[in-house]
């Protein structure tokens, strides 16, 4: 065996004169080529954390609890954005996970063929939007209704929910939540159907042989099965809603303040920075606003790490079967 | 053509009079069966016994897997399949309208030739079936059946300890055997086993063999396989299928040692020789 790969090697050489300059270029060159985007990412950490600095030598990990946000005195307090983006991250993941893993659930295991390819398509095609035109039709369409009508509703029937008081101002918390639910919804749906339809035969069959009715093997064994799958495009979306930052500026109300009530406006990591780089005067303000990059940095390079950590793990699962 | 059968055949003369009120009895009248316009089964006519294990040989694609799923309808599933003449299960046609369907799987279980375990754990794989059809009373019955199930697919001792752990950590034949539990805790009346032990190794395969010559005392027994010798060790009666036609049913003993039909004998010497 090993003489005849040796002889097979020796006519290799024979058939084809060695170059090793050129090959080591090559070999190096992709190299290189594959390790930039990493280089990348870590220089952006680095240069955040650097540049950072003088922010956080003033203010401490007090900077993510103070509320305060007073840039003609200096002080700085990334608490609002912080609270902005994990609420209306929480609201937009609230309902883009039911309602994309329901259409996912729709679309692998009940619609009819002719049917899972044009409506995952249009589905995928609202993560094409841009999120600029998104934010036009939360100002002019979104926005409007909640103040007029869905906020004065909610606020009627769930008066003891503390989300749900206060004034309607249409722009806020709500609106920015709903408005990250859709443009979040195809990649939950996307993940969720992959995973879905990756679920072996011979699991369904199994089920279906003990008795099963349709709904039983989709609820008990197909999407169980996937579940590693699901969370990590639930994950994977959840990463997408934190960072998003046009739609959202344009609609959150940009108020540097928390509050209890999804109707209130609000401010997040994103549009803070998005907002106010351009009149950041002053070193600690600037330093400030690096400091919420960065921390909005770590958050979305977490949250994705953990998804793609939850997507590995189907790959894996399905090489095993 | 059975009446010069030995003594195995003694059950099936005393069946031939009383199949539709014997418990775990299998007849097919006539069966056709196709996939679109590609018909897999020639009018296939078989009686299956109480207590006995039948075994289905033949080569490749000749209709005997396809035969086993019609058993318990799992050929449902695709869209596809048409079928002609009668299934009977305890004398009731599985294929008239208003059949219960579920029902029926739960009184035919299946064992496939893959073994296919759910990603969970040992316990949740055996109780799955139990869980879905409202079986137990409560969740200490429900150990119990998962115990007692265990127990009967000769499984119970080697995962009593480890009943959390996932399923998919074990052996292949252990994962078979547990297959095995899996369908005996819905109680089925008839098991169809589809080359359970194609993909096993021969310890594997023995136990699984030897699990299925046991289970006989209880369960009616219709198996797939592709070496003979297996059918010719386990089986008390052996069909042999060709071409989607049914050629030959007899004694096992003496389907192996003295086939009427050319083709059995073909087939067999073929195989030996």
């Amino acid at each position: 065996m090993s003489a005849s790969a040796s002889r097979l090697g020796t006519a290799r050489e024979e058939g084809r004169r060695p170059r090793p300059g050129s090959d080591a270029v090559f070999h190096w060159t992709l190299r290189g080529l594959a390790l930039a985007p990493l280089a990348i990412l870590i220089g952006l950490g680095v240069q955040l954390f650097r540049a950072s600095a003088a922010s956080r030598h003033a203010f401490g990990w007090g900077f993510l609890t103070q509320s305060a946000w007073d840039p003609v005195f200096g002080h700085f307090g990334a608490w609002p954005f912080l609270f902005g983006t994990l609420l209306t991250t929480g609201v937009g993941v609230v309902i883009a996970a039911p309602l994309g893993v329901g259409t996912a659930v729709f679309l692998a295991e009940l619609a009819p063929f002719w049917l899972r390819a044009p409506v995952g398509y249009l589905v995928e095609l609202l993560a094409a939007v841009p999120s600029v035109v998104y934010g036009l039709w939360g100002i002019f369409v979104l926005a409007p209704w909640l103040q007029q009508s869905a906020e004065p509703w909610l606020g009627d029937h769930f008066s003891g929910v503390p989300l749900f008081q206060g004034a309607p101002y249409g722009v806020g918390y709500l609106a920015a939540g709903l408005i990250l639910a859709v443009m979040i919804v195809p990649f939950v749906v996307g993940l969720s159907r992959q995973a879905i339809s990756a679920v072996p035969a011979h699991q369904r069959e199994a089920a279906y042989a003990l008795g099963s009715t349709r709904w039983e093997v989709i609820r008990r064994v197909a999407v169980p099965t996937a579940r590693s799958g699901i969370w990590g495009g639930i994950l994977l979306a959840t990463g997408r809603a934190l960072g998003e930052t046009m739609a959202v500026t344009m609609i959150i109300g940009n108020r540097p303040a928390v509050s209890a009530s999804l109707f209130a406006p609000g401010y997040t990591l994103a549009s803070v920075i998005a907002n106010e780089f351009t009149e950041a005067t002053g070193a600690l303000y600037i330093s400030s606003l690096i400091e919420i990059g960065l921390v909005l940095f770590a958050i979305t390079v977490v949250v994705n790490l953990l998804s793609r950590l939850l997507l590995s793990r189907i790959a894996r699962a399905g090489a095993a079967a | 053509m059975l009446g010069n059968l030995h003594s195995t055949a003694a059950p099936l003369t005393a069946s031939a009079t009383t199949s539709a009120s014997v418990p775990g009895v299998v007849e097919t009248r006539h069966l056709d069966f196709f996939y679109g316009n590609h018909q897999v089964l020639f009018d296939v006519s078989l009686r299956v016994v109480q207590h006995e294990i039948l075994a289905l040989i033949g080569p490749s694609g000749c209709g005997k897997s396809t035969f086993l799923r019609t058993l318990n309808r799992m050929n449902d599933l695709v869209p596809s399949a048409r079928w002609q003449g009668e299934v009977l299960i305890d004398g009731q046609d599985i294929y008239a309208p208003g059949c219960d369907v579920m029902a029926l799987r739960r009184k035919v279980g299946m064992v496939f030739q893959r073994s296919n375990p759910f990603p969970f754990s040992i316990e949740e794989n055996v109780a799955y079936g139990v869980k879905i059809n409202h079986l137990a009373r409560d969740r200490q019955h429900r150990a119990e059946i998962v115990e007692r199930s265990l127990r009967a697919a000769g499984l119970w001792e080697e995962v009593k300890d480890r009943l959390r752990h996932p399923a998919l950590a074990l052996s292949g034949g252990q994962q078979q055997r547990l297959c095995i539990a899996r369908a005996l805790a819905v109680e089925p009346e008839i098991l169809l086993m589809d080359e359970p032990a194609s993909a096993l190794d021969p310890i594997a395969t023995a136990r699984i063999e030897e699990l299925a010559i046991e289970l006989k005392q209880r369960y009616t027994i219709v198996i797939v396989t592709h070496n003979l010798q297996q059918a010719a060790r386990i089986s008390d009666r052996t069909s042999f299928f060709l071409m989607g036609k049914l050629m030959e049913t007899g004694a096992t003993q003496t389907l192996f040692t003295k086939p009427v039909r050319k083709e059995t004998e073909d087939y067999i010497t073929g195989r030996f020789g």
